[in-house]
């Protein structure tokens, strides 16, 4: 559903944050790029998204390029309007269309991220991991073909974060919806991934990929050989360097 | 408990030890009470004409709130349209500048002759001391969304009103409502500017103008009893804009 033939992004000042990225996204993958800090991930959703422009290659949608509201994005941050409720926050996307079913719909969509009961609590009043549930449940409200997630839980402590994990499988293979996650995180993308992209340092390069069956459960014996395969080409990108 | 009944009682038993001393030092200095009257005295002559004194409080603070008003309703669509339009923004900032750099008592005159009457006028001068904060707190309001939000927005296709009312207005809110404290109390100095360059006397004149007229008559205690009034008054708006908006943020943010 989406094709990126040799994107390049360089900067105002020259620095050059992603070079020769070529990579085909087909729809249902949950694709995650895994790289360290600076390594151009976060840029390369901005171009997906359409937030920014290549300095260079192409960005193909082959089944259509998406309309309004058909990309949802999720923050490293919750990124939410702290005067507005949590149902309103998560209406927005809908909102913004005009779409009279919108409030009904939010209070759909975070009974099922499991915040039914805090539908008019207000931002401030939830925890980092209760925040996040909204974010995701606003970028989801819209049936979006894509989603993309930029290190949505770098900022959550570990138990939050494996709920959340396994609640965004849960979702995504419920709502068929096709995803690029950006993790710096080799847990996080052994377990989530249905494909791996390894990146290295700036300039951003495909370093490697990694595909298979999608991993079920965390003390499954797949789970731990992926962690020690990333752990090996990490390795070998270290010494690379 | 204990803690917040300290912070009311004691700056009130400092202010009151403050009078009790000054009333002592002007009974044993035997000073003339043209130059410095005793709170004693002030009170007195505030007791004197409270009907008159209140009433012009009431005038000052008349040009004080049309003053105020005047400022939000010119300047919260202005910060607006500067957000919502570069073209705009070149137009409005250097004027916006200008206006603030210049001091209203040089413009003032002006007013005057421009504007007939002198209720008018006076709430021109006082709005023009009163623009500036609740225009650029707000303007930096409206320029301080996060950006995120601002990304989220485009990516669902909202148009620029949508952006403005939704997103960028709700975002400045509190950065509006510091400013209106900021120009609450600027509002109350530029009436009384106002009222000074003006001299409006008869039976519709402010505090200041009855300041002015109590110098020349050396009613010095009657100065003061006018002075402490307006002191209150700043007090008061100061206070119920900081509640306003302490009700409005625990509301919203």
């Amino acid at each position: 559903m989406l094709s990126l033939a040799g994107v390049e992004k360089r900067f105002d000042g020259g620095t050059i944050a992603l070079a020769d990225i070529t990579l085909a996204v087909d729809a249902g993958d949950l694709l995650v790029l895994l790289g360290p800090s600076g390594c151009g991930k976060s840029t390369l959703l901005r171009l997906v998204a359409g937030l920014d422009r290549p300095t260079g290659g192409q960005i193909g949608w082959p089944g259509g390029a998406p309309a309004a509201g058909e990309i949802g994005y999720v923050f490293q941050e919750a990124t939410l309007m702290p005067w507005a409720t949590a149902a309103q926050n998560v209406a927005l996307p809908l909102r913004l269309r005009g779409d009279r079913t919108a409030m009904a719909e939010a209070h759909k969509m975070l009974g099922r991220v499991g915040l039914a009961d805090f539908a008019e609590a207000r931002p401030k009043t939830l925890s980092g991991g209760m925040r996040m549930r909204v974010s995701i449940a606003r970028a989801l409200i819209s049936r979006p073909k894509l989603l993309l997630m930029d290190e949505p839980f770098a900022a959550l402590d570990e138990f939050t974060r494996h709920r959340l994990q396994d609640d965004l499988l849960h979702l995504t293979r419920e709502l068929g919806c096709t995803t690029i996650f950006v993790t710096h995180s080799l847990y996080e993308a052994a377990y989530l991934g249905s494909r791996i992209i390894l990146m290295t340092p700036r300039p951003g390069r495909i370093a490697e990929e990694f595909a298979g069956a999608p991993v079920q459960d965390r003390l499954e014996h797949a789970y731990m050989a992926r962690v020690e395969a990333l752990t090996r080409a990490l390795r070998a990108l270290q010494l690379a360097a | 408990m204990k803690r917040k009944r300290f912070d009311v009682l004691a700056p009130l038993l400092s202010f009151v030890a403050a009078l009790c001393l000054w009333q002592a030092a002007v009974m044993l200095t035997h000073v003339a009470p043209y130059v410095v009257p005793g709170p004693v005295a002030i009170l007195m002559a505030f007791a004197d004409d409270a009907a008159g004194l209140l009433r012009a409080l009431l005038a000052t603070l008349s040009v004080t709130f049309a003053a105020l008003l005047l400022a939000v309703l010119l300047g919260v669509p202005m910060a607006c349209a500067m957000a919502a339009n570069r073209w705009a923004r070149a137009a409005i900032e250097p004027w916006a500048v200008i206006l603030q750099v210049t001091p209203v008592v040089a413009i003032a005159p002006l007013i005057i002759i421009w504007i007939g009457n002198p209720f008018a006028a006076m709430v021109v001068c006082a709005t023009v001391v009163a623009f500036f904060p609740v225009f650029s707190n707000t303007a930096a309001g409206l320029a301080a969304t996060p950006p995120e939000l601002l990304d989220l927005f485009r990516l669902n296709g909202a148009s620029r009103t949508q952006e403005i009312f939704l997103l960028r207005l709700p975002a400045s809110l509190p950065y509006f409502l510091a400013g209106l404290r900021v120009s609450g109390g600027l509002a109350l100095v530029g009436a009384v500017v106002a009222e000074f360059v003006t001299g409006a006397g008869g039976l519709a004149s402010g505090l200041a103008f009855r300041i002015l007229e109590a110098g020349y008559r050396l009613q010095t205690a009657r100065m003061f009893a006018a002075l402490a009034l307006l002191s209150a008054a700043g007090l008061a708006i100061n206070a119920v804009l900081a509640w306003v908006s302490r009700k409005i943020l625990a509301r919203s943010v």
